[in-house]
């Protein structure tokens, strides 16, 4: 069902005020029903979806565990459509709020829900991973070439999730492979490596999104009260991916890999990298599959993007932490059409430099993702 | 059966006060040591059962654990008075340290052994080390398995002066700002008492949101997501205004996450403080009144200028307190301050930090001073 890429109207002029060039790497498009997904899904299914919704690994049927601090899972008050319909649901709504408004070369979705991803019903899982790949192009990336799309997978089942990966391969209007940040196991974990296999396989980054429900507990203390913890520990699970991804040694079986972290901020890579490489130093008999210190694989294997961007006392910290983290690792994302949204004219100040915010901004995301921009 | 000084009473320290060293750790030999302070019912449980509290926080034999040339011909390390206070007190220079026990009471699930097997904990440690050495602090080990017994625990032994701190792991059951645990805050507060978070895990949930790591390394270096978690938990649950004299030491936190996830925290207040509208400052300069580091391990580089930048982004020099972390391996030779760290800063780490964060160790070094 995907639309044949070269029925694609033309990408519209750049802005003259985007002289840096544009590359959003996190913007969520997501259905305005769940009927809009109906052509994707077989009967079955699309009645299973109509019964029992999606069945994630906590208790809510329809809200979430820390409700979120605005209507529309957590969206921008401005960004609902004039007909009223969910916010990232409308493509020329879309097109006009952030698209052109920013002047934006690619924008890189990343599908939430409903996605099927970290669903407990493994085959429904898959099915609906499928329909939001195939509604991914008909609705947006077949519509707009400035829009890229993720692989969604159904990322419990390996095996599943690297065959959709391999339907997909070699369709350039896919960027990067989605999963969560909270899966049921770390992502180092043996059980998810036919994912990066077939990743690779396929030239293709993964991209893991904050979010999704591991089924334990928010933090390694048990469950936290509030919403803003939830946030704040996007960060700890983040950190414990990255950390399992190292020592299980994923990137010395698989050394084309690229892992690009979204939405978890980034301020927190370099101590992390620190951390790892001072307990390494200590414990190395432990991890012999390491052939170098952890803040190496970090420096070579992760990208990170900037939003929600921490926000320091002095400005002039946080230029510290990029130096550290690498400015070629940092990507530009405003989270569209969410509540924390980083604007692109305000988020990444002139003080960091025309190179710098060059390269924040497109040059680096363009180099990963293979996006030539101002073609 | 114990000789508790009393606040003020004079000790045999000397005249110069050169600091404190604010994490030191008593090795417990073994579940025999503990049976003395034990009544018939209990001895025999801990015999028949075969209870061991050995934990995965620390395997004995793991590299990091102890360093090797403390270690004695059996491997262990930390069982001895006078090779603690040999190293801690008298070769690098201190003339208090704290006697932090890290012994698995915390990861039992009957309520009923992990309150006598605290209080046997505290007892010994009255009795094998601060009896020993008058230079010998401690903090209580408390039982959380049940709020009410942790408090019964504090009161009894906070009569002793040289117990200054109540300890807890950094993972435990429940995050440590849920209201239910705040009859321990208020008892701690009541007897100038700070809350001390020592690295471990009771093994409630496991050390990650994502589950059971492979490997040790990552079961280690998920200790400071924890800290993370406590801090944004007391922060945001409100605790400091309910307790506004309560201090909270971080031990073998690392340091260097600070500053960023302070950032983090800040950011997602200044967005959603309606939905804890108790917290009424930025959640960095509640950090600042209300928690300190202990400064072992550092966890930076010690060659440039990292650790000292991410000390200028803590801002705060209040902050950090000295700490060897014995018998833990995190130096080498007797570089117990990371070179990472300024000159400027060692006086107050040593020194001024630990009295402002201990007002009974302030008590106590009075005395001292009165006494030379």
């Amino acid at each position: 069902m995907n639309a044949p890429t070269l029925s694609k109207p033309a990408k519209p002029a750049r802005l003259q005020s985007n002289k840096l060039g544009l590359i959003d790497c996190d913007i969520h498009a997501r259905p305005k029903t769940l009927t809009e997904l109906k052509p994707y899904l077989s009967q079955r299914w699309y009645d299973h979806l109509m019964t029992y919704g999606t069945r994630h690994r906590h208790g809510f049927a329809k809200g979430h565990p820390y409700p979120k601090s605005q209507p529309a899972n957590g969206a921008r008050r401005d960004s609902f459509p004039p007909d009223g319909s969910i916010p990232g649901s409308d493509l020329a709504f879309m097109q006009a709020q952030h698209l052109d408004h920013y002047g934006i070369d690619f924008g890189i979705m990343n599908p939430l829900s409903p996605t099927g991803q970290g669903e407990q019903n493994p085959d429904f899982s898959a099915a609906m991973a499928t329909a939001a790949n195939e509604w991914q192009i008909d609705m947006f990336a077949g519509k707009d070439a400035r829009l890229k799309a993720s692989v969604v997978i159904p990322y419990e089942d390996a095996q599943a999730s690297a065959a959709e990966i391999r339907r997909r391969a070699g369709n350039r209007d896919y960027v990067h492979v989605l999963m969560m940040s909270r899966p049921a196991e770390a992502h180092g974990r043996r059980r998810y490596w036919p994912i990066y296999e077939a990743a690779c396989e396929a030239g293709l980054p993964i991209g893991v999104h904050v979010f999704g429900y591991s089924g334990y507990a928010a933090t390694n203390t048990g469950w936290c009260s509030f919403y803003i913890e939830e946030m704040t520990e996007h960060e700890t699970s983040c950190s414990a991916l990255v950390t399992s991804m190292i020592m299980e040694g994923v990137f010395e079986r698989f050394p084309s890999l690229k892992v690009v972290l979204i939405e978890a901020g980034f301020a927190w890579l370099a101590a992390l990298g620190w951390r790892l490489d001072r307990n390494w130093k200590r414990l190395k008999a432990e991890v012999p599959h390491l052939k170098k210190a952890p803040s190496e694989y970090i420096r070579e294997h992760f990208w990170i993007t900037t939003q929600p961007m921490e926000e320091p006392e002095q400005p002039q910290h946080l230029m510290d932490v990029m130096d550290w983290i690498g400015w070629d690792r940092i990507l530009f994302a405003s989270d569209y059409p969410h509540w924390d949204f980083d604007d692109p004219h305000f988020a990444i100040p002139p003080s960091f430099g025309e190179q710098r915010r060059r390269m924040i901004f497109s040059g680096n995301a363009s180099k990963l993702y293979g996006l030539e921009i101002g073609k | 059966m114990s000789m508790e000084p009393k606040l003020g009473e004079p000790t045999s320290v000397g005249a110069n006060f050169r600091g404190v060293d604010c994490d030191v750790h008593p090795t417990v030999p073994g579940m025999q040591a503990l049976l003395p302070y034990l009544d018939a019912h209990w001895r025999e449980a801990v015999i028949e059962r075969e209870v061991n509290l050995e934990s995965q926080s620390y395997p004995p034999n793991s590299p990091l654990s102890a360093r090797p040339d403390w270690r004695d011909k059996n491997g262990r390390a930390g069982l001895d008075v006078k090779q603690l206070c040999d190293l801690t007190l008298d070769r690098w220079g201190s003339s208090l340290a704290i006697l932090n026990c890290i012994y698995g009471v915390q990861l039992l699930m009957s309520e009923d052994m992990a309150v006598v097997l605290c209080r046997a904990l505290n007892d010994w440690i009255a009795k094998e080390w601060l009896d020993r050495d008058p230079r010998l602090r401690a903090s209580i080990v408390v039982p959380l398995q049940s709020v009410e017994r942790a408090v019964e625990e504090i009161e009894r032994r906070a009569g002793d002066p040289r117990f200054v701190q109540v300890l807890v792991l950094a993972m435990g059951e429940v995050p440590l700002g849920r209201r239910q645990l705040w009859p321990i805050y208020a008892a701690a507060e009541r007897h100038g008492l700070p809350i001390g978070v020592h690295a471990g895990s009771a093994y409630r949930h496991p050390v990650t949101s994502l589950g059971w790591p492979s490997y040790y390394i990552e079961d280690y270096s998920a200790q400071s997501l924890g800290f993370q978690s406590q801090v944004a938990s007391l922060i945001t649950e409100g605790v400091f205004q309910k307790h506004p004299g309560l201090k909270v030491v971080l031990i073998e936190s690392g340091v260097t996450w600070v500053p960023a996830f302070l950032w983090r925290l800040g950011k997602f207040w200044r967005g959603v403080r309606s939905e804890v509208p108790w917290v009424n400052r930025p959640p960095a300069e509640i950090f600042r009144d209300h928690f300190r580091l202990t400064a072992q391990p550092i966890d930076g580089p010690e060659n440039g200028n990292a650790i000292e930048r991410v000390l200028e982004h803590l801002g705060s020099e209040d902050v950090l307190l000295y700490a060897s972390d014995f018998p833990h391996w995190q130096f080498d030779g007797d570089d117990v301050i990371s070179r990472g760290i300024p000159e400027r800063l060692h006086h107050r780490m040593r020194i001024d930090n630990p009295l402002a964060t201990y007002p009974r160790l302030g008590l106590t070094v009075q005395a001292i001073k009165a006494g030379a």
